[in-house]
């Protein structure tokens, strides 16, 4: 990422505007907090997605188990993204997130859903309590997914960006789903399914896990399929994607590791090595942002009224001096946060056993 | 018909922010409790506190649950709703949330994974330190959230920039004037909910007659934090109230009906009127509130008649609440004291009306949190970030200047976006869905404390030391009446071990 020269956007910007190594450096801390969050809560919301797929209440307990120490922390990568968002990019985040007004309200919704069927489900003995929150909680996993998904749709295809930083009209429904960013959310939902089976394989045991083998299998090809819509409507229909490629060459590179990581899922699932297909699918959707990144750099958002109103990286970026400030609280506190992180995933490693602490 | 969307934007918030809030403060209160308790347990091996812990680990782990689904709603509305806000104080109320995320939140979400699910996974030492580590985790967010706001009370470390407030003093930000203090009233308002949530379920046990030694001891231990924080509370009050009046003074003014400049009076209760400019009421005790400000009871106070009419807050609804605030701080100390003074003539737990005003008192500091909050916030209007005021400059038509800071109204976000009908759209699907949460949540609580602790069987003593002598030796240690053999044993271990051949 250090090989990316500081030329191009010189001439994108407008007066004195001038891209400081701060500000690249914060553009790439919230894309990795941004892949921290999908690569993390993306095999929990895949989780979600998948949970109906089993009927026993038992069964049923074990998938919501399996994440159920981990899923807290994981949703805390999104609230950190969105703070550092608003602190770093001040502009952007007030931009977006009024922008996409009922959007965001309905991940709120989702979110709220999510954690509190989790929390509730388990707690009342009721068959029609637990099946309510048993739809809840898939519902919400999807939804949430699905629309993680329309909003980076929406962000490649261009937004209704006017002059002073506001978008010009709300988003509505009917723009939120267009085609293009509906199919990037279906995608999402493929992809989280599958991220979230192979997880699921490594959390579970006996026959149910010979059960989410074959999960495994169809969720690939869904997402494999998915794949290759995705990059064919993007490649053909996105000019400022197609356009990247060619300023900078080494990108093809990416796509190709990331091919490479997509190919190993299967190869890695069939000798019976699940933990390097897991490897591999996170690697997979930590490129996946990584190339969503570089879709809208050097911009934080793309106007599609006027090139010229976007949103620079420079332009919405907050002061050097809060910028040098937060460096600093980033570099004091995330040591902290991957050791918290790697502890609790090895205390709580091995396969899922629900007992009387569980959900 | 056009909504007003100022109106919307700050009924929402309100709503949203008044139900996140009735979730944090238990948090942060019983994990406090909970480290006395697992800490009393490591220290002294008593099967007793481990069940407590578990029990009360158990409650806290739904409450937590419900403060983390609707605390994220709290760092969305930033953007959604508030869009100019954002800009104008990204620089500075972005960054604390930032590292309240990083120090807070990963700290608190990482251990309470082992707090709640970690129970046969790791050795107790380690599970204490992740309760620890969860009370950390609460307080750092309870930190950083009341820095950002005490910022848009009383700002400070910062230069404007085009148009947006900018750092120039990182420490004079985060130390601004009313962060400490406030952050001190809060974190006391936490603890009393805490101790009064637990000693209202306890109250419950012992009035039903039901584990009876269990309610007993957590009682004791929320009680004791009980009294101490009920004490503090109203020192904290007391220098925030000076605070205020440097700060903000034309907030003190309507807190205390204070219309005409001059002594100040302390009422009780009362009713402010805006339209004659008076407060109705019993009569108030002449010139308090200038001897809380001032120590002396003559001491001049601005009145609200000193302010241009556009930059006073609505005077009816800051005055109400806050004086529901003082009234319920007085009742916990009186209620607190009353009950440490009969633990100590021993009569405490037979006394059954204290116990049910305990029982339904859980209620007191929940209304005492969000009273005083809604006082400081609707006091602070009509600003968002409030300018710097200074009593000795006058405007032109003789009122006193007030420059810089943001008005509510030009922190929204762009009403052509964001439009009157989307935010009553959002409002109703909130109220909705948090009523629905609300009825759930209690729902589970109530069932949860219905069932009651887990009974863990108390360890046999050792087969080798069971020699008769020793039962004995055990039985004449016995205190009083409620001990059983274990619990006294533990209390003078030496001196049993003492007899031991």
């Amino acid at each position: 990422m250090t090989c990316l020269s500081f030329r191009e956007t010189a001439s994108q910007d407008t007066g004195d505007d001038r891209m400081e190594p701060l500000h690249l450096f914060w553009f790439c801390l919230i894309g990795i907090l941004l892949a921290g969050y999908a690569i993390l809560d993306g095999f929990d919301l895949g989780v979600g997605i998948l949970h109906l797929c089993v009927r026993k209440d038992e069964e049923r307990r074990v998938l919501m188990n399996s994440i159920g120490p981990i899923w807290d922390g994981n949703v805390v990568w999104l609230v950190v993204f969105g703070g550092a968002l608003f602190a770093a990019f001040p502009k952007a985040y007030a931009a977006a997130f009024s922008g996409f007004y009922l959007a965001f309200i309905l991940v709120l919704f989702a979110l709220i859903f999510r954690a509190v069927s989790m929390e509730f489900r388990s707690k009342q003995p009721m068959q029609w309590w637990r099946s309510t929150w048993d739809v809840s909680f898939c519902a919400a996993s999807t939804l949430a997914t699905f629309l993680f998904g329309v909003l980076v749709g929406n962000c490649i295809a261009g937004l209704p960006l006017g002059p002073h930083g506001d978008f010009q009209h709300a988003v509505t429904m009917s723009t939120l789903l267009r085609p293009y960013p509906s199919l990037v959310g279906l995608f999402a939902v493929s992809t989280f399914a599958m991220h979230g089976s192979i997880y699921l394989y490594l959390k579970t045991e006996g026959e149910l896990q010979q059960r989410i083998h074959r999960w495994m299998w169809r969720t690939f090809a869904i997402f494999l399929t998915l794949y290759v819509v995705t990059s064919v409507v993007t490649l053909t229909t996105v000019p400022q994607a197609t356009g990247k490629y060619s300023d900078y060459p080494w990108l093809s590179l990416v796509v190709l590791l990331n091919v490479l990581a997509i190919a190993n899922i299967p190869r890695a699932i069939y000798v019976g090595a699940p933990f390097y297909a897991f490897l591999s699918s996170a690697g997979t959707i930590a490129a996946f942002t990584f190339l969503f990144g570089m879709t809208l750099y050097p911009n934080m958002i793309v106007s599609s009224l006027d090139p010229a109103w976007s949103l620079s990286v420079t332009s919405s970026a907050s002061t050097t001096k809060t910028l040098g400030i937060m460096t600093l609280i980033a570099f004091l506190g995330m040591p902290f946060v991957l050791a918290y992180t790697v502890t609790i995933y090895w205390v709580f490693r091995g396969k899922v056993k629900v007992g009387k602490f569980s959900y | 018909m056009s909504l007003d969307v100022e109106v919307l934007s700050r009924v929402q918030f309100a709503l949203t922010i008044m139900f996140h809030y009735l979730f944090p403060p238990l948090s942060i209160g019983l994990a406090v409790l909970m480290v006395f308790m697992e800490g009393q347990y490591l220290r002294t091996g008593d099967r007793q506190y481990h069940t407590m812990t578990r029990f009360w680990t158990s409650l806290f782990a739904v409450n937590f649950a419900m403060g983390v689904a609707t605390g994220i709603v709290m760092e969305f509305q930033f953007g959604t709703n508030w869009a100019a806000y954002a800009r104008y104080v990204g620089d500075i109320f972005g960054s604390a949330l930032a590292a309240e995320g990083i120090f807070a939140f990963f700290l608190e979400s990482g251990f309470l994974a082992v707090l709640v699910f970690g129970w046969d996974r790791v050795s107790p030492r380690m599970h204490f330190v992740a309760t620890v580590m969860v009370a950390f985790g609460s307080i750092f967010s309870a930190v950083w959230i009341v820095i950002a706001n005490s910022w848009q009370h009383t700002p400070a470390g910062f230069v404007i920039e085009d148009g947006r407030a900018v750092i120039n003093d990182f420490w004079a930000m985060i130390f601004n004037p009313s962060a400490m203090i406030r952050l001190a009233h809060v974190l006391l308002a936490s603890f009393l909910v805490g101790a009064f949530f637990v000693m209202s379920v306890c109250a419950f046990y012992l009035l039903r007659k039901r584990h009876v030694e269990f309610a007993k001891r957590s009682f004791s231990i929320a009680l004791n934090v009980g009294v101490v924080c009920s004490i503090l509370m109203p020192v904290t009050g007391h220098v925030h109230a000076k605070v205020v009046e440097q700060y903000q003074p034309a907030k003190l003014a309507a807190l205390e009906g204070h219309y005409t400049t001059g002594p100040a009076d302390l009422y009780l209760f009362g009713w402010s009127d805006p339209e004659t400019k008076r407060v109705y009421g019993p009569p108030p005790i002449p010139g308090g509130l200038s001897f809380l400000c001032h120590e002396s009871f003559t001491a001049e106070v601005k009145g609200l008649n000193e302010f241009r009419p556009e930059d006073l807050p609505p005077l009816r609804l800051p005055f109400f609440t806050f004086h529901l605030m003082v009234v319920l701080g007085v009742a916990f100390i009186g209620l607190t004291l009353l009950a440490v003074f009969l633990r100590w003539r021993g009569t405490l737990f037979e006394n059954r009306w204290l116990l049910r005003i305990l029982f339904v008192f859980v209620l007191g500091p929940y209304f005492a949190n969000q009273a005083g909050w809604v006082s400081a916030e609707v006091g602070r209007q009509p600003f968002i970030v409030y300018p710097a005021v200074d009593v000795t400059q006058r405007d032109p038509n003789g009122f006193i200047k007030m420059e810089g800071g943001l008005r509510t109204r030009d922190g929204l976000s762009n009403p052509e976006v964001v439009t009157g009908e989307y935010v009553l759209t959002s409002i109703v699907l909130f109220s909705v869905i948090y009523l629905l949460l609300f009825v759930i949540w209690f729902f589970v609580l109530n069932t949860k404390i219905l069932h009651g602790p887990e009974e863990e069987p108390t360890p046999l003593p050792a087969p080798e030391k069971t020699t008769p002598r020793d039962i004995i030796e055990t039985a004449a240690l016995m205190t009083g009446h409620e001990a059983t053999m274990t619990t006294a044993k533990q209390e003078a271990p030496d001196k049993v071990a003492g007899n031991q051949p």
